[in-house]
């Protein structure tokens, strides 16, 4: 049987002033997967990242890396992870390269081969050109691509990424995809958190929904995207007509003159829907999904959890 | 961590702790030269000419110990706690504790860094002086000893309140109500011998009067109190602080949530 490179039991955390973040999180990460943990702000997840980087310290509950646990044997544990942190939290008037050489030497990894390692992934993220310059002078983008680099320093089997993305633009945020995805086929265990559900539904594998310090879901990207019955489509359109067509299994809204917003359940084909329209003379010139369909789970999922307490 | 692997965390440190004070010579190096210089010029010269002599010494020569061992004390103190504070407010210290270092290495290279700085600091300080008295180090091994252990014991004691510190305030209370009082009545400027009872015997409860005379005695061969028990005291504040600060750490206070 295959080590876990994450196995989560049971974790609980309580802060001093009595705020529940976690309370009693399990769930597995098997080894080479792309991983999303999502959930609203708030809830719960910085701090199962937290404790896992060993930044926030449990209330009970363990956690094993490929097997070896965070509080028995913390060193050993976080040689095997890298951090990038929500926040940025790396000296300022540091230089990138100085910031990445020195993350490589607290874990043991001597001058030389850290500045080739620095070399190589400040390349990779394309700031070799700022490797020497402060770092407060890099932009909000750069500042996270340097997060990144320098959690890759001690080469890590698992890379946790908390909201790596947040406020970048999206030529960067691609391009940030771009490089982790590749570390990730090349076999690191990747564990993502974010809020832009469309980048966790085409880059994760598996997925866990957390809220209020539960978890709420916890299962396949494929299997919990099955679960979704109903979609809602907007078409743009030659004209709205006057009289809707009618089908069985299909609501269709006229949002303005030229848009329609269809919601049908998805086991409905869609060339009923164009054939309807057609034969009321409306010519369909482009359509898309009214919203991702991981974010129409993932609010379904968390406010049925929440009317679900109540 | 292997033995090696920790020796590569513990240089990364201090490298990068010198590098610091390196960086900001302006701030680190050259205050504290002339604050001293200024104190040279008023106490030695100026009104230490009219003072006559300390056990045996001139007023100039009885006081650069002092003063060497004030700077040395308050830029070890001062270097690690605005550069630990500085790292737990810019969230960098981060980087060291989500890494495999144990936590004594952590403590072992701040420390180093802030008694380099106290070292460079004391060895400017002790070529100005030479300006304006002439000076012969009486017990090299003495003087060598009392620097090193005084300094790590201001270090410990700036690291320490460096972890409790919220913000850059509480970094500050510490040096200015207690730390230069303490130094001011620690032998810097007179010998405790002038003092009547009972402010002689409160005296002896000051660690700084036993730094300051341990060093004195290193360069000038002479001490208000015994240098064995001033080694004592050196060793078991070294000994103390190192384990609350160890103690801190493994519990994460102020660094871990």
């Amino acid at each position: 049987m295959t080590t876990p490179a994450l196995h989560v039991n049971d974790l609980r955390k309580t802060y001093g002033n009595g705020v529940e973040a976690l309370k009693g999180i399990s769930l597995t990460v098997q080894p080479g997967d792309f991983f999303a943990l999502l959930g609203p702000n708030g809830a719960g997840k910085s701090t199962l990242i937290g404790i896992l980087s060993s930044l926030v310290n449990a209330s009970s509950g363990d956690a094993e890396v490929f097997g070896v646990s965070i509080h028995r044997n913390r060193s050993e544990a976080m040689r095997l992870i890298g951090l990038v942190p929500q926040e940025i939290n790396f000296n300022q008037f540091e230089k990138p390269f100085d910031i990445c050489v020195n993350q490589a030497g607290f874990y043991g990894i001597g001058r030389a081969e850290a500045s080739e390692r620095a070399e190589k992934y400040l390349k990779e993220l394309r700031l070799w050109d700022k490797a020497h310059h402060q770092a407060r002078m890099l932009s909000g983008g750069m500042k996270r691509r340097l997060m990144i680099a320098r959690a890759m320093m001690n080469e890590p089997k698992l890379l946790i990424l908390d909201e790596p993305t947040a406020g970048v633009d999206i030529e960067i945020r691609r391009s940030m995809w771009q490089f982790v995805s590749g570390i990730n086929e090349a076999g690191t265990t990747v564990i993502l958190t974010t809020h832009y559900l469309e980048e966790a539904e085409q880059l994760c594998r598996n997925i866990a929904i957390i809220d209020q310090g539960r978890i709420v879901q916890n299962t396949s990207m494929k299997s919990l995207l099955a679960t979704l019955d109903v979609e809602t489509f907007v078409l743009d359109v030659s004209g709205v007509p006057a009289d809707m067509p009618s089908l069985p299994g299909v609501v269709l809204r006229a949002l303005d003159d030229h848009t329609i917003e269809a919601e049908m359940s998805r086991s409905h084909d869609l060339n009923s829907l164009f054939a309807a329209l057609s034969a009321h003379g409306v010519t369909v010139t482009s359509m898309r999904n009214k919203a991702n369909r991981l974010e129409e789970l993932f609010v379904r999922l968390v406010e049925h959890g929440r009317e679900n307490a109540a | 961590m292997s033995a090696s692997t920790n020796l590569v965390a513990l240089g990364t440190i201090v490298r990068r702790e010198i590098v610091r004070i390196l960086r900001i010579w302006t701030q680190t190096l050259i205050p504290p030269a002339i604050t001293m210089t200024l104190y040279f010029v008023i106490f030695g010269k100026l009104i230490g000419s009219r003072i006559g002599t300390m056990h045996g010494f001139t007023y100039m020569q009885y006081i650069v110990p002092g003063l060497v061992m004030m700077s040395i004390i308050t830029n070890s103190y001062g270097n690690i706690s605005s550069s630990f504070f500085g790292a737990k407010f810019g969230r960098f210290v981060e980087e060291m504790l989500v890494s495999p270092m144990p936590n004594w290495v952590i403590l072992l290279g701040y420390v180093t860094g802030a008694v380099t700085r106290g070292v460079i600091v004391g060895a400017l300080v002790l070529v100005i002086a030479l300006f304006f008295t002439d000076l012969h180090v009486a017990h090299p091994v003495t003087t060598f000893l009392s620097v090193v252990l005084g300094a790590t014991v201001f270090s410990l004691a700036g690291f320490v309140n460096a972890v409790f510190a919220k913000k850059f305030d509480d970094i500050a209370l510490v040096p200015t109500f207690v730390l230069t009082p303490l130094t001011y009545l620690g032998g810097v400027f007179y010998s405790v011998d002038l003092l009547g009872e009972p402010w002689r015997s409160i005296s002896l409860v000051n660690p700084i009067l036993y730094m300051v005379n341990a060093f004195r005695f290193g360069v000038l061969g002479v001490s208000d109190v015994p240098i064995a028990t001033a080694f004592v005291v050196m060793l078991v504040f070294v000994v103390g602080l190192s384990a609350v600060a160890l103690r801190l750490l493994k519990r994460g206070v102020g660094l871990r949530s």
